[in-house]
């Protein structure tokens, strides 16, 4: 009988560097490519410019002293040089397309298809964001659908799109705050936010002009309601709260912490990142939140792309709406839709034109193909998947807070330190496995913390491949932990010397003096 | 659900090994009276050639089919196809941020490279990975200067795109940072006059933008030099990025802060788009965003990190840079493949292209009395602004009649214009629809112009200021 | 590793070594250990004033950032220049590598600092071992 690659591959682990057997992967070749720029030479062409069909003119004549001599050391490539170039590097990533990507909080699901094909559509792909209003009626009445489902997924009363990220959304979210306590006649002077928040909360409220006070989580990991009652004063202008919070446990009692901020006049501001957890069956806007963002790229299924781009809409309650950036779409008396940019209460615009537009129509889309139903079962299953790992490797990793969790849990590196083996390292050797690493090392509150977010794309045979790995590791841990130190064994590369390129950065290519 | 790869036979005995009896008690920590309990109120769900249909139909209600002469700020250019052939990849498209540099390389080796060509292009020592857009990285760049010098007033000449000054005062004005606007003369550039006036001691910063909004490149090297005698730094913004194909460097700038969607980005309705910030090494840790750097593995291979995270906010939290977390690589990387494909020569072969197509438009389109070819003695790249005496309106609604999308409009921002139109031609602008265009805007200004004789232009030359940018 | 005896110590693991009204001021071996592997110093400019407990910079490793407090108020009369491009001298020798001096304007602060004696017990409490 033949045996299988799979076979050959697991045989060739139990004698090597692996103390299990790996079952997701195999190894592999993978191509070697240099830079773009030493697979250059003089006089190759990618590309074909059609026939000037006006007059040609001289540069110099017309630019002056602004001309150009020499555009420096772009390379020159043939077109199947490029092909080849890109895709080879294309193979030196991990992505969803390849497998579980648990990243918490990061919520990686699937980015489906036919969201790319109808961002591509020509009419949505070339339309100019000057283009009469008139000829726009088919880009505004996309934003304004996804408005409306957003405001009901939400359960808010206005919304912005405008806002190009999460964290730009977050800022967005604190200006308009800002500008609610200044109408009022005081911006107020602090933002709390617990020490289990994301970099982003913390580095908004600054860059809006807020001092930040830390609000220390109670032992369960969340809101200290007694601590938080203390804090909250007329100066304060709102708390920065991730409900689920970073370790996955829905805040049961939002509505006091919405009473507490109220009563002094603060404001609940909601970072949506964990919104997958929520969709379809509770929304911030019947829990107290008075203004949120949330992450297109997260919840809404548009791709991460290796870091961006990303979508950060901000919907907020009634009493807000006056301060949302210019412009926002409405109705004109003749039932088309518009733009208004007369608005005199505006915290101003966040971004030119009216922001990511084609995250826009991926996550209609995204809407679209799931519907109310859909929806719903896409956050049940995120849960589920969540509560499958987590009982799976209750026994094997520690989990610091035992509360029911959501979409995501937290596990610590607590049993696996005291072999002196961290998390960081269990996760590189999670790359072995043939998986992407879990969020290492956040949130703060857990020491050691494993973040894990399977979402809801994740079938039970990957879980279980998941969990598998993990069980591999947390016993390779006990029996040979010098194996996950010196892990990934099985990239191209192993690790690299972080340290050494923070000392002597270089950050760009330089051609070799002649 | 097709996106969901699980059988109710498996959901129960997934909920069975959990513990529990049904997939609500999973959500029980949700208090009773927050819990939804209807349909949420979107469209049913849809089959995928619904879907299509949906988008096509939304398309359909747009410009298509029209000629287009609107640039300011989002330009139209050829996007060579395996742009999106290779940004589509899987392994491109569906990667998270490149923290775990084993198994991301792809992803960082093209922002190394992306960073280079940045560098390539604008004279600048480093580049970071990306920004949202023009109109932030003008923003952030301002910010930039205000940490390193440590002063707090902010000068932007009103020749920037007016949407970018926008963005900026938003930060600016939170920030508690005076903003003063500098104004343009009558050659369409900054009023270097003025510029020297307003310099003072507290001036953090001067922003101009070249080309700048109406298609005049500014004198960049005399900017510079009476910016840094009072100690400010010179922020050069660059909407059009194809300029720098035959424009020379902005290298005396400080910070360059620079909208790449000219390179190879779709129009989109505005977005997503590619921003971008380079400056000198010395400034390096204030940089805000994502920097890639060289260095090797265990074994002495090269590879590639994100590097010095510590400005950023996961680690500095309230004390860093920025708050920017996602960016843009994906558009980075579209950006990377397009300057690729046209490299060295092409990149200066296609902005020659759109130098030519804009001479010849402007000469076209201004040939008529009572059109006139405003700064017209002033080196341009491939914008300009045509005033008439027919308002922008009615001669936006007659090149619709024809199919034609004319100059936009500028009464919203510089009313002192008059009937002022920006006018944008690329390689994409066809001799025809050029031609087309003109026959339009020439004829009805004939008729004016002989109904009514040629009245003299209200453009004046003064120059124009105020508090605020 | 031995505290030097000559030096001074504050509770957030600078050292200062006096010598008449100059102080030269470094981070602990303790700090550098718990950093980890130095990138990058922040240092302040020559001429900057500095104030006893206030920040006056920064040592940063790839992932964390930690503040330089100063134990005395005073003027910068000198920067270690060596560790702009050679950080990773204070991890191998933290209580040879100094990084600012300091013309004191109160000697009489020196006096509240920690003693080696005194520090070390200190960091053997906070690390609980």
């Amino acid at each position: 009988m033949a045996t299988t690659v799979q076979d050959a591959q697991q045989a060739e682990d139990k004698g090597r560097k692996f103390a299990g057997i790996r079952t997701k992967v195999s190894s592999h070749l993978s191509q070697n490519e240099a830079l773009v720029f030493e697979k250059s030479s003089p006089g190759k062409k990618g590309y074909k410019l059609p026939t000037l069909d006006v007059p040609e003119v001289d540069a110099s004549a017309v630019l002056g002293g602004a001309v150009r001599k020499d555009a420096g050391c772009l390379p020159e490539l043939s077109e199947i040089e490029i092909i080849r170039h890109f895709t080879r590097l294309s193979t030196w990533n991990y992505a969803i397309d390849l497998g579980m990507y648990p990243l918490g909080s990061c919520t990686m699901k699937y980015n489906p298809r036919v969201n790319e094909f109808v961002s591509r559509i020509e009419g949505i792909a070339e339309a100019h964001p000057y283009q009469p209003e008139s000829l726009s009626q088919g880009a505004l009445k996309v934003i304004r659908q996804l408005q409306d489902c957003l405001l009901d997924i939400t359960g808010m009363d206005a919304i912005t799109l405008q806002p190009a990220a999460g964290a730009h959304g977050e800022f967005t979210g604190i200006l308009l705050v800002r500008a609610y306590h200044q109408s009022k006649g005081n911006p107020r002077r602090k933002i709390l936010i617990p020490d289990s928040a994301h970099g982003t909360n913390p580095a908004t409220a600054a860059q809006c002009g807020y001092e930040v006070q830390n609000l220390k989580s109670n032992a369960l990991g969340m809101v200290d309601l007694a601590a938080l009652e203390q804090m909250v004063d007329e100066d304060t202008a709102a708390l920065m709260l991730t409900n689920p919070s970073t370790i996955g446990v829905f805040e049961a009692e939002i509505h006091k912490v919405a009473e507490i901020l109220h009563a002094k006049g603060a404001l609940l501001y909601m970072d949506g990142a964990n919104m997958n957890a929520l969709v379809g069956k509770t929304r911030p806007g019947d829990f107290g939140v008075d203004v949120m963002h949330l992450n297109l790229h997260k919840t809404f299924s548009t791709p991460h792309g290796g870091g961006g781009p990303g979508s950060g809409p901000v919907a907020c309650k009634k009493m807000l709406e006056p301060f949302l950036p210019t412009p926002i779409v409405e109705k004109a008396p003749d039932g088309s839709l518009r733009f208004n940019y007369d608005r005199p209460q505006s915290v101003g615009r966040v971004r030119m034109f009216y922001g990511n537009f084609g995250m826009f129509v991926r996550a209609l889309a995204y809407i679209l193909a799931n519907g109310p139903d859909g929806l719903r079962q896409t956050t049940e299953d995120a849960v589920l998947n969540a509560n499958y790992i987590r009982k799976n490797l209750e026994d094997t990793l520690e989990l610091p807070f035992k509360t029911p969790t959501l979409h995501e849990v937290c596990f610590s590196d607590r049993r696996q330190a005291a072999k002196g083996i961290k998390t960081g390292d269990m996760a590189k050797r999670l790359i072995d496995y043939g998986f992407h690493p879990y969020t290492v090392s956040f949130p703060h509150i857990v020491s050691g913390a494993l973040m894990i977010e399977p979402t809801e794309s994740e079938s039970v045979e990957e879980l279980d491949l998941f969990i598998d790995a993990m069980k591999q590791i947390a016993r390779e841990a006990e029996e040979n932990p010098e194996l996950i130190l010196s892990a990934p064994h099985a990239t191209r590369i192993s690790r690299l010397d972080e340290v050494g390129a923070a000392r002597r950065p270089v950050l760009r290519w330089k051609p070799k003096a002649e | 659900m097709r996106y969901l790869p699980k059988s109710p036979a498996e959901r129960e005995e997934m909920l069975r090994q959990i513990g529990v009896e049904s997939i609500n008690d999973l959500f029980s920590t949700i208090p009773a009276e927050y819990r939804l309990n209807r349909d949420l109120c979107v469209p049913r769900q849809m089959a995928e050639s619904e879907i299509i249909e949906y988008f096509k139909a939304a398309a359909a209600e747009t410009a298509n089919g029209y000629a287009s002469f609107l640039g300011a700020g989002a330009y139209r250019h050829y996007r060579p196809v395996i742009i999106d052939s290779l940004v589509q990849r899987g392994e491109f498209l569906t990667s998270y941020t490149p923290y775990q540099a084993e198994i991301t390389q792809g992803t960082l080796q093209a922002i190394f490279e992306f960073q280079t060509m940045i560098c390539e292009l604008t004279g600048m020592e480093i580049a970071n990975a990306s920004m949202y857009d023009g109109s932030t990285g003008a923003a952030e760049a301002m910010m930039m200067a205000v940490r390193i010098t440590g002063r707090r007033e902010v000068l932007a000449a009103e020749t920037v795109h007016p949407e970018y000054r926008e963005v900026m005062r938003t930060y600016a004005q939170h920030q508690g940072l005076p903003a003063t606007r500098i104004g343009y003369g009558v050659d369409g550039r900054i009023d270097m006059g003025q510029l020297a006036e307003k310099l003072n001691e507290d001036t953090a910063c001067v922003v101009v933008q070249s080309p700048n909004f109406f298609g005049i490149v500014e004198d960049i090297p005399a900017i510079a030099e009476l910016t840094h005698s009072k100690g400010a730094m010179l922020i050069v913004s660059i909407a059009e990025a194809v300029s720098l194909g035959i424009m020379r460097p902005p290298a005396e700038a400080d910070i360059v802060s620079m909208e790449a969607q000219s390179f190879g980005v779709a129009l989109s309705y505005g977005g997503p788009y590619c921003g971008v910030i380079a400056s000198k090494e010395k400034y390096l840790r204030q940089m805000p965003g994502r920097l890639c750097g060289e260095t090797t593995d265990s074994e002495g291979r090269r590879g590639f990190v994100l590097t010095l995270a510590t400005r950023e906010q996961h680690i500095r939290r309230e004390k860093a840079t920025s708050n920017i977390c996602t960016n843009q690589a994906l558009v980075a990387l579209m950006a990377t493949i397009f300057l690729t494909v046209y490299g060295k020569e092409g990149i200066r072969e296609l902005a020659l292209q759109n130098l030519a197509k804009a001479q010849y438009a402007a000469q076209a389109l201004s040939g008529a009395p009572g059109v006139k070819l405003l700064f017209a003695g002033t080196p341009r790249f491939h914008e300009f602004v045509l005033q008439t005496e027919e308002s922008a309106d009615e001669l936006s609604a007659r090149l619709l009649e024809h199919k034609i999308i004319g100059g936009l409009s500028l009464k919203k921002w510089y009313p002192e214009l008059g009937n002022a139109t920006l006018w944008c031609a690329t390689e994409l602008n066809k001799r025809e629809e050029i031609d087309r265009a003109a026959v339009v805007v020439t004829a009805q200004a004939e008729t004016i112009s002989n109904a009514q004789q040629a009245r003299s232009t209200t453009y004046n030359n003064k120059s124009f200021s105020g508090i605020c940018f | 590793m031995a505290y030097p005896t000559t030096y001074r110590y504050t509770k957030e693991h600078e050292w200062i070594e006096v010598e008449g009204k100059t102080g030269r001021i470094g981070i602990t071996d303790h700090a550098q250990g718990s950093l980890g592997d130095i990138v990058f110093v922040d240092i302040p400019k020559v001429g900057a004033s500095v104030q006893a407990g206030k920040v006056f910079g920064s040592v940063e490793s790839v992932k964390a950032v930690s503040d330089l407090y100063s134990p005395v108020t005073g003027t910068v009369t000198a920067v270690n220049e060596d560790l702009i491009t050679a950080p990773e001298k204070i991890n191998t020798d933290a209580h040879g590598s100094w990084i600012i001096k300091v013309e004191l304007s109160n000697a009489a602060e020196v006096e509240t600092l920690l003693d080696s004696a005194a520090y070390e017990k200190f960091v053997t409490e906070e690390t609980g071992h």
